[in-house]
C-alpha cells in the first residue's frame, strides 16, 4: 500500500506541491487530475523516487521510499513518465525485455521471454516486435514503452500523461489495457490525466490537485459533478451521463 | 553483417597492425629493436582501451555523443599538475623525478576535477547540452591560461622538460608506469564488466533507469571516478590526446549498431588499437618521424568533431 504524508516540494520559491497526504487503494485506478502547473507530475514524480522530496514521506509497505533498495522497489512500482526520446537504436523487443531488468539483470531466462512476448501481445505489437522505435509513430511508442513496464511485471503502476499525443482510438485501447490490469490482474494504477472524461470513465479513484494541494481526493462519482469540478478548474462544467458513464461538457463553458 | 563478425574484423585489422608495426623493417638487431616495440604496442593498448573505455561509458551517463572527459578539460588538468609541479617545486624535484609520485599527483587532481565537475553537471535537475559545452570549454580555457602564464615565468631549461611531458608521445614511455597502469586498468576493467549491464539500461535515460532500479547518483558517481582514473592513467602515461575518445567512441557506434556496453566498448577498444598502432606505423615509417601521431590524431579528430556538431545541429533543428 502507498501512502502520502505531507509531502512538500518547492523549486527555488515557489511550492510546487504543497503538504499533499494521500492514500492510494490498492487493486484500483487513481487519478491525478487539476490544471497545469497544479504539481500532478511532481506529485508522482515523488512518489515514484525519481525526485527528492523537501519535507513529508512517501511510504510503500510503511518503508520510507527513500529507504528502499533501488532494485527491491523496481520489482514493485514501475513509473512512465511523458517524455521518452532515447539515444540509442532500440527494437520493440529490446525495449521490452529491459523491463526485466530488475529480475534478470540483463541475463533473460526462458520465463523473463515469455513476460516479454505477453507484454508485447497485450499491447498488441506482436508483429512489429522487431521494428525500430524510431521507424514507429507517437502511438506505437508510447505502447512499447507501456509493454516495458507491463514486461516490469510490478503491483504497482504509475504512468504521467500516457494519453499525450495519442488519437482517440489509441487512447481508448490504453485506457482498456489498464483497466484490465485492475481488473484481470489485480495491479494498482496512478495516473495522471489532462482528459477529464478519461478520468471519469476509466478510473476508480480521483485526486484532484490545484496550487499544489489536494482539492478533492474520493471516489471518482463524487468527483465528477459540477460543484466538485467548479472548485477544480474554475470553470462551469455540465456533467452529463450517457450509457452510465459521466461525461463533462466542457467545450463551449463560461467560467 | 553481425556484430559479432564485425568484432573479428576489427580484432585481426588489430592483430595484423599490431604486427606491422613489431616486425617491419627490423635493423640493428631483432632482440634489441623488437621488445622496445612491443613495449609501444602496450602501451598504445592499454592507452587505447582505457580512452575507449571512459569516453563511451561518460558519454552513456551524460546522454551526450559529443562530450569527452577530455572536452570537458580533464587533460587541461593534467597540464595544470605538471605546471604547478615545475613552477614550484622544479625539474629536479621528487615530484618530478619520481615517477610513481607524479603519476598519483596527476590521478589525484583529475579525479578531484571531476568530483568537482559532478557538482555542476549532474547535482542540478536538467542542464542544456549547450551549457555543459560552455562550462567545460570555460573551464578548459581558464585552466590554459593559468598554464601559459605559469609557463612564461618559468626558467626556459625547465620549460623545454615541462613541455616534452605535456606532448603525447608514444615513443619515449616510461616503462615503471606501463607496469603500474596494467593494474589499475585491470582493477578499472573489472568493475567496468560488473556495471555493464547497468550501463545498458543508463542509455534509456534517468527516469527509466530509475525505474528499473538503478542507483542513478551512485553509479553516475562511480563510472565518473573511474573514467576520469582511466583517462587520467593513460594522460600519464603518453601525454594528452584531446579528440580520440570522441572519435574512436562514435565511430564505435556507427560501426556497431547496438545499446550493448560490452560490445560497444570492446569495438572502440578495437577501434583505437587500430588507430594508434597503425597511425604509429605509419609516423615511424612513412612521415619518417617527421610529425607526431598527437598531430595527425587532434587534427583528424578536430575535423570529424565539427562534423559530428554539425550533424547534431542539423539533427536538432
Amino acid at each position: 500500500m502507498i501512502e502520502i504524508k505531507g509531502l512538500t516540494k518547492r523549486f527555488g520559491n515557489k511550492p510546487v506541491v504543497e503538504d499533499v497526504s494521500i492514500k492510494i487503494q490498492p487493486g484500483a485506478i487513481t487519478s491525478f487530475i487539476g490544471p497545469n502547473g497544479a504539481g500532478k507530475s511532481t506529485l508522482l514524480s515523488m512518489v515514484s523516487r525519481l525526485l527528492d522530496a523537501d519535507t513529508g514521506e512517501v511510504l510503500l509497505d510503511k518503508n520510507d521510499v527513500k529507504k528502499w533498495k533501488s532494485d527491491e522497489f523496481a520489482k514493485r512500482v514501475s513509473i512512465l513518465k511523458q517524455a521518452n526520446f532515447l539515444n540509442v537504436r532500440l527494437t520493440i523487443r529490446e525495449l521490452v525485455s529491459f523491463g526485466r531488468y530488475p529480475y534478470s539483470k540483463g541475463r533473460l531466462t526462458i520465463e523473463d521471454e515469455q513476460s516479454v512476448d505477453q507484454a508485447i501481445e497485450y499491447m498488441n505489437l506482436t508483429d512489429m516486435q522487431d521494428k525500430f522505435l524510431d521507424e514507429l509513430s507517437g502511438g506505437q511508442k508510447q505502447r512499447a514503452f507501456i509493454a516495458m513496464v507491463i514486461a516490469q511485471d510490478t503491483e504497482y503502476i504509475l504512468l504521467d500523461e500516457p494519453l499525450n499525443n495519442l488519437d482517440m482510438k489509441h487512447s481508448v485501447q490504453i485506457m482498456k489495457i489498464l483497466r484490465k490490469l485492475v481488473d484481470d490482474l489485480g495491479k494498482t494504477v496512478v495516473i495522471v490525466l489532462h482528459d477529464i472524461n478519461f478520468a471519469s470513465v476509466y478510473s476508480d479513484n480521483i485526486v484532484a490537485l490545484k496550487n499544489g494541494r489536494v482539492v478533492k481526493d474520493g471516489p471518482t462519482n463524487e468527483i465528477i459533478n459540477s460543484e466538485a469540478l467548479r472548485e477544480i478548474y474554475d470553470m462551469n462544467i455540465p456533467v452529463q451521463e450517457q450509457n452510465g458513464c459521466r461525461i463533462c461538457v466542457y467545450f463551449n463553458s463560461h467560467s | 553483417m553481425r556484430n559479432s563478425t564485425k568484432l573479428i574484423i576489427l580484432t585481426v585489422v588489430a592483430i595484423i597492425c599490431i604486427l606491422l608495426y613489431g616486425f617491419y623493417d627490423i635493423k640493428g638487431g631483432f632482440d634489441y629493436a623488437f621488445p622496445r616495440r612491443m613495449m609501444r604496442v602496450g602501451a598504445m593498448v592499454i592507452t587505447g582501451f582505457a580512452i575507449a573505455y571512459s569516453t563511451v561509458v561518460f558519454q552513456t551517463i551524460t546522454h551526450n555523443r559529443i562530450l569527452t572527459p577530455s572536452v570537458m578539460g580533464l587533460d587541461s588538468m593534467f597540464e595544470v599538475v605538471q605546471t604547478l609541479i615545475f613552477f614550484f617545486a622544479g625539474s629536479i624535484s621528487i615530484w618530478v623525478v619520481n615517477q610513481y609520485l607524479n603519476f598519483a599527483a596527476s590521478i589525484v587532481a583529475m579525479v578531484l576535477f571531476a568530483l568537482i565537475l559532478y557538482r555542476f553537471l549532474f547535482r542540478a535537475d536538467k542542464h542544456p547540452i549547450y551549457l555543459l559545452l560552455l562550462i567545460g570549454m570555460i573551464l578548459g580555457t581558464f585552466l590554459g591560461s593559468l598554464v601559459s602564464f605559469l609557463q612564461v615565468l618559468i626558467d626556459p631549461v625547465e620549460y623545454l622538460s615541462l613541455q616534452s611531458r605535456l606532448f603525447a608521445s608514444f615513443t619515449n614511455i616510461k616503462v615503471e608506469l606501463l607496469y603500474i597502469s596494467i593494474g589499475i586498468l585491470l582493477l578499472a576493467f573489472a568493475y567496468g564488466y560488473r556495471i555493464m549491464g547497468q550501463l545498458d539500461v543508463m542509455s534509456l535515460g534517468r527516469e527509466n533507469a530509475i525505474n528499473l532500479g538503478i542507483n542513478y547518483d551512485r553509479l553516475v558517481l562511480n563510472v565518473l571516478i573511474l573514467s576520469s582514473v582511466l583517462i587520467a592513467t593513460s594522460t600519464a602515461l603518453v601525454g594528452p590526446i584531446t579528440f580520440f575518445g570522441l572519435i574512436v567512441a562514435n565511430l564505435s557506434y556507427q560501426f556497431l549498431v547496438t545499446y550493448k556496453h560490452s560490445v560497444l566498448i570492446l569495438g572502440a577498444g578495437l577501434i583505437s588499437v587500430i588507430a594508434l598502432v597503425g597511425g604509429q606505423f605509419i609516423v615511424e615509417h612513412i612521415f619518417e618521424m617527421n610529425t607526431t601521431l598527437s598531430v595527425i590524431i587532434n587534427f583528424v579528430g578536430g575535423i570529424y568533431f565539427i562534423y559530428l556538431l554539425l550533424k547534431e545541429s542539423r539533427a536538432a533543428g
